[in-house]
């Protein structure tokens, strides 16, 4: 196999190949925790901990793993991460700890945590899956800190807590859109930032199924 | 090397991978544990302080909290318990043996326990300050918790504290936004007979009604929240919440006997 | 008791959506969901699934890992023992092997059906709704009964969910998206529409 990259590697995932945007991997917990920047940091962070260091150790022990069990193996190791960032969570950050609530430990059903460890640490040497680890949670982290940055902004008129925008209800002149705060933006947030990545690289704009055909009917009467 | 499909290798890895992780879990669990329930208990003092409005930022809240007395009272007589084991609201609430289910149940919360909690906060001189009583109630998603402090008159709301809900962001999830729970302060919650009496309005609460000071301005754009609020209010104050308890504690207070 | 659970199940359907208003389960919900067949094949399995797991997972929850749940194996020491911090690691694990166990039965007893649902049950444990519904079970302190419920419920509300995606999916393909949009873009816009539809069943209490 070809040498990888380590600069590749640890780049590629950020705007190329990024795993929301292109592989769809990874967004069930991206979209419930965007409400506030310090939940959005503490999940990105927690995440960015979990995949480099499972992507390590399954690799690490990738030649000893039999084949039909490796996806058990996979989530165990896993599993035990999560759990230890649940833990120092709740010893440490406990009022983020609990707006976190379930999220931190559906990490372990992130796509991208076996996605990677299946495609990338089962094949390659542990540094470089460390790597490859670290560089898909950042690309997982750009498009959740960009979301959940908008929406606090939009939302409230806070980053990170501090108030940009004086509100409206406290006297100020900024009205905040409630529409961020709910779920649903999300959605829309990503698939403007789809939006905007693909008008940028016009490689990666899916191709219709069906083209339209033009219209052919000639005269209103038809 | 061998081959690592074989059924001693499946078993040598299965057994190995789950003793390292076991080890490693259970490591981190035990070790923060302390830590963890001291966390779990900071924060219910911290929110019975801020609902007494004894909390200033920065401050000790153990140290606080110390002139603060937790008592556990029965709902249907109205007197102090002391079970033996404890009192745990939460698995309490669970247990068939130490709850029921409600009928009619107007604050949307299935069961309620036979004991109750009450935190009494006294002044430097010993004299009562406040009663804080936590309660909760079903809203438009989400269970609310909340702590209400009452003044030593036992009608007048000393403050509020809402320190668990799903509520919508932005509209019901208001409740914690501290410029509303400063409306509630100084609201009366109790009538003199001792009934619980409380609206949370539509809006504004209108200028001029007589029953003013038992009202308190709902939230914008959320109704069913603003419902909850008050039938929560309502429930733990009436007779199968904390009425009865109240009403003694009250008669008491008149007779000199609790100060 | 029958309105109780009545009033559950209407719930996880449809007020906590697992798909429109948590979430949960993104991944498989937005990549399979081309064509209404195989969106209804896998909406079943998750069905399947969730009413086996969730139960399960109360009962080792109650009988294993809860704190004083071991009482009844009448040794002393093991009276106070809390293993809710494991809690995670069995959940997953269970759901892991129930989803082999329920492919290898299928597939010896019901052929016709383990065709049918065959290729989606090993996707299934990595669907975050499976986890997610074991995990809002012990949130919410739910008995044997009300998590069988809660688990039919909440596959149900995943599978009409996913169907009605894929449906509008099918009829998406007739529409002319800007490019940038079309595929991914798209379809997140669409799943944000129908989230908020569904925001509209808040409140609805039986």
């Amino acid at each position: 196999m070809a040498q990888l990259k380590t600069r590749e590697v640890l780049f590629a995932p950020i705007f190329a190949n990024n795993p929301i945007a292109l592989q769809i991997l990874g967004i069930c917990s991206a979209l419930a925790i965007t409400t506030k920047l310090s939940t959005t940091v503490t999940m990105c962070l927690a995440v960015i901990f979990v995949l480099t260091l499972s992507n390590f150790f399954v690799s690490v022990i990738r030649n000893m793993i039999p084949s039909n069990i490796r996806i058990i193996v996979q989530m165990t190791i896993i599993t035990a991460l999560v759990i230890v960032v649940d833990q120092f969570l709740q010893a440490y950050a406990f009022q983020l700890s609990r707006e976190l609530s379930v999220f931190v430990g559906l990490i372990i059903t992130n796509c991208i945590v076996l996605g990677r460890a299946e495609a990338f640490a089962m094949q390659n040497p542990p540094w470089i899956s460390a790597v490859d680890g670290f560089g898909n949670a950042l690309g997982y982290s750009v498009v959740l800190l960009a979301v959940g940055f908008s929406r606090e902004l939009f939302g409230s008129g806070s980053v990170f807590g501090m108030q940009l925008m004086a509100l409206a209800s406290e006297g100020g002149w900024y009205i905040p859109n409630g529409l961020m705060l709910l779920p649903p933006s999300a959605f829309f947030l990503i698939g403007g930032f789809i939006w905007i990545l693909r008008s940028v690289r016009v490689e990666q704009v899916e191709t219709e199924p069906y083209e339209i055909g033009p219209n052919t009917r000639t005269s209103p009467a038809f | 090397m061998k081959d690592k499909n074989s059924i001693g290798n499946v078993l040598r890895v299965a057994v190995g991978v789950c003793l390292v992780c076991a080890v490693i879990v259970s490591t981190a669990a035990v070790t923060l544990r302390p830590l963890q329930e001291e966390n779990r208990a900071a924060f219910r003092q911290l929110n019975v302080l801020r609902a007494a409005g004894l909390y200033e930022p920065g401050m000790n809240v153990s140290a606080a909290f110390e002139r603060i007395e937790r008592r556990i009272i029965d709902f249907d007589t109205g007197s102090y318990v002391d079970p033996p084991g404890g009192f745990d609201p939460v698995r309490a609430v669970r247990d068939p043996a130490q709850s029921r289910a409600l009928s009619g149940d107007p604050a949307g919360i299935g069961r309620r326990t036979h004991y109750g909690e009450v935190f009494l906060a006294y002044d430097d001189g010993g004299q009562l300050e406040r009663i804080i009583l936590p309660v909760h109630a079903y809203g438009l998603w989400s269970t609310m918790y909340a702590f209400l402090a009452l003044e030593p008159d036992l009608r007048t709301v000393a403050g509020i504290s809402f320190f668990e809900h799903g509520e919508t962001p932005g509209l019901g999830g208001e409740i914690d936004n501290p410029r509303w729970q400063e409306n509630w302060v100084g609201r009366r919650v109790r009538d003199q007979a001792g009934n619980a009496v409380f609206r949370v309005d539509r809006g504004r609460t209108p200028e001029g009604v007589a029953d003013a000071d038992y009202r308190v301005d709902g939230l914008t754009g959320a109704t069913i929240t603003s419902k909850g609020v008050e039938n929560m209010v309502r429930f733990w104050l009436g007779e199968e919440g904390y009425g009865t308890y109240l009403t003694r504690l009250e008669s008491r207070i008149r007779a000199g006997e609790v100060m | 008791m029958f309105e109780h659970y009545l009033s559950l199940f209407i719930r996880a359907v449809f007020v906590e959506n697992m798909a429109l208003a948590f979430f949960l389960g993104m991944c498989t919900f937005l990549a399979i969901s081309k064509k209404v067949e195989t969106a209804l094949g896998l909406g079943i399995a998750v069905i399947v699934v969730l009413t086996l797991t969730v139960p399960v997972n109360n009962f080792i929850l109650h009988n294993f890992l809860d704190e004083g749940a071991l009482a009844w194996t009448g040794i002393a020491a093991l009276e106070q023992v809390d293993l809710r911090f494991l809690g995670l690691m069995c959940y997953i694990g269970l759901i892991a092997a129930i989803v082999q166990i329920l492919e290898m039965v299928l597939d010896r007893y019901v052929p016709a059906l383990y065709n049918a649902l065959g290729i989606f049950l090993p996707l299934i444990t990595v669907n975050c709704a499976i986890l997610g519904a074991s995990l809002f079970m012990v949130e919410r302190n739910y008995q044997f009964g009300e998590s069988v419920v809660f688990g039919f419920g909440a596959g149900f509300g995943w599978a009409l969910a996913i169907v009605l995606l894929a449906a509008i999916r099918e009829k998406l393909k007739y529409s002319d998206v800007p490019e940038g949009l079309r595929g991914l873009g798209i379809v997140f816009v669409i799943t944000g529409l129908m989230s908020l539809g569904f925001m509209s069943f808040a409140g609805v209490q039986l």
